[in-house]
């Protein structure tokens, strides 16, 4: 299962009403370590598929979730389970330590 | 497994090392936390021979690239500690462990935090350390910069274009720059220089509202910002390797000519040691000294010729 494109508009949809728990990546085209995250995504959407959703929202293009969730660094990652932030971290995160996170979120 | 050389490091010092291990023939594992180190991080090298301009991240994707088809593997992991064993040394990260017969340390330089009160708790809240990546992200704030070097100059000049007003907290009372990055952020109608003064402290509630100052005579300013970027240069992380290697007064790794550590077979290269000059090409060369010398370190005794590498494909004069 491919990542999910998220918008300012789809949001409230695709995070906070999901049934599953979703990873957000809060990226933008000019910064370098999230081009090194979105590799790592793309193997935890497989390995996670049908337990845990990966969501990819470019901060340019939607200021106002950039904004409410107040993502001042990027790459920021979330982890929403039922429409609340359950985890967060700000940098390059790496694999394992983001797939032990993805786990706890879909087995709790 | 046991590796005939752990790489810690992924920068331009590490992949050339892995480049150049592999092509030895050695069973090679590099393990870094990033691809690109510090070279990643800029949008612009402009010196590094061949090219003429080319994205940083661009160019280490490069190396990796060509360290990985000659068969690198890589583990994206911290490294927490290494351990010399009787024939060759434990590496660990968070999960692992891993036994190598040979280690190059090439993990780099980490940016150095002033050590001020909110500057932790406000870490992507408004605190930064990468300008380039978090710049756009305070689109008509108002920002400051901490440092007087050049990095603290780009940083200022790239937020002038983006920020509504940039304040530049610099402890001398001048910069210590290039005069033309220096002209530009002085001629740049929203920045405004508080020379002689240092960050105190950072403050907010959940995300960064301002920045204490004090200046020479200790009085104390309150800035209200909404962004912090911290540009006051770079450390070594040596407490990873203090009990192995010996270190500088700077906390850098000391290496001899030939990329040797303290500690027989644990070599060094790039900005985590004692060279003067920290360049994206110096540091590929010395990572190719340090593989060449493990390459030398593992084949003790036998007759080895390290010779030239004159590289699969190579041309025959006519």
């Amino acid at each position: 299962m491919p990542e999910i494109t998220l918008t300012d508009k789809n949001f409230e949809e695709e995070v906070i009403k999901s049934e599953q728990p979703i990873l957000v990546d809060f990226w933008a085209e000019w910064c370098g370590p999230c081009k090194m995250q979105t590799p790592i995504l793309e193997e935890l959407a497989k390995e996670f598929a049908g337990k845990v959703k990966i969501g990819k929202l470019e901060v340019d293009q939607n200021p106002a979730k950039a904004q409410e969730f107040s993502v001042l660094s990027i790459p920021t990652l979330l982890i929403f389970k039922k429409g609340n932030v359950i985890w967060q971290a700000v940098g390059l995160q790496q694999k394992a330590a983001l797939a032990e996170q993805l786990k706890k979120a879909s087995t709790e | 497994m046991i590796y005939d050389v752990i790489i810690i490091g992924g920068g331009a010092a590490g992949l050339t090392a892995a480049i150049y291990t592999t092509r030895r023939a050695m069973k090679t594992l590099v393990i870094t936390q990033d691809i690109g180190g510090q070279a990643a991080t800029t949008s612009d090298v402009e010196n590094y021979p061949g090219f003429e301009h080319i994205d940083g991240l661009e160019l280490m994707q490069k190396f990796q690239k060509q360290a990985e088809k000659y068969g690198a593997e890589f583990v994206f992991e911290e490294v927490r500690e290494v351990i010399k064993e009787n024939d060759g040394f434990r590496v660990k990260n968070n999960t692992k462990s891993y036994f190598s017969r040979s280690v190059i340390l090439a993990f780099g330089l980490t940016h150095r935090h002033l050590g001020v009160p909110g500057e932790e708790k406000f870490g992507g809240k408004g605190v930064s350390y990468c300008a380039t990546c978090d710049a756009p992200l305070f689109k008509n704030k108002n920002v400051a910069v901490v440092g007087g070097g050049n990095s603290a100059l780009d940083a200022a000049l790239l937020l002038s274009k983006i920020a509504s007003q940039v304040y530049v907290v610099h402890r001398r009372d001048k910069f210590r720059g290039e005069e033309i990055l220096i002209d530009r952020v002085l001629s740049a109608p929203n920045t405004k220089i508080i020379y002689n003064s240092q960050v105190k402290e950072i403050v907010g509630e959940q995300v960064v509202s301002g920045i204490i100052t004090s200046n020479e005579a200790g009085e104390e300013n309150k800035v209200d910002v909404n962004g912090v970027f911290i540009e006051i240069g770079f450390q070594v992380k040596g407490e990873l390797v203090k009990n192995l290697v010996k270190l500088d007064s700077n906390n850098q790794i000391i290496v001899s000519q030939d990329s040797e550590t303290s500690t027989p077979g644990i070599f060094a290269a790039g900005d985590v040691t004692s060279i003067s000059y920290k360049q994206i090409v110096i540091s590929a060369g010395e990572g190719a000294k340090a593989a060449l010398q493990a390459y030398k370190y593992l084949n003790a005794g036998k007759s080895i010729n390290i010779g030239v590498d004159w590289g699969i494909k190579k041309k025959i004069n006519k």
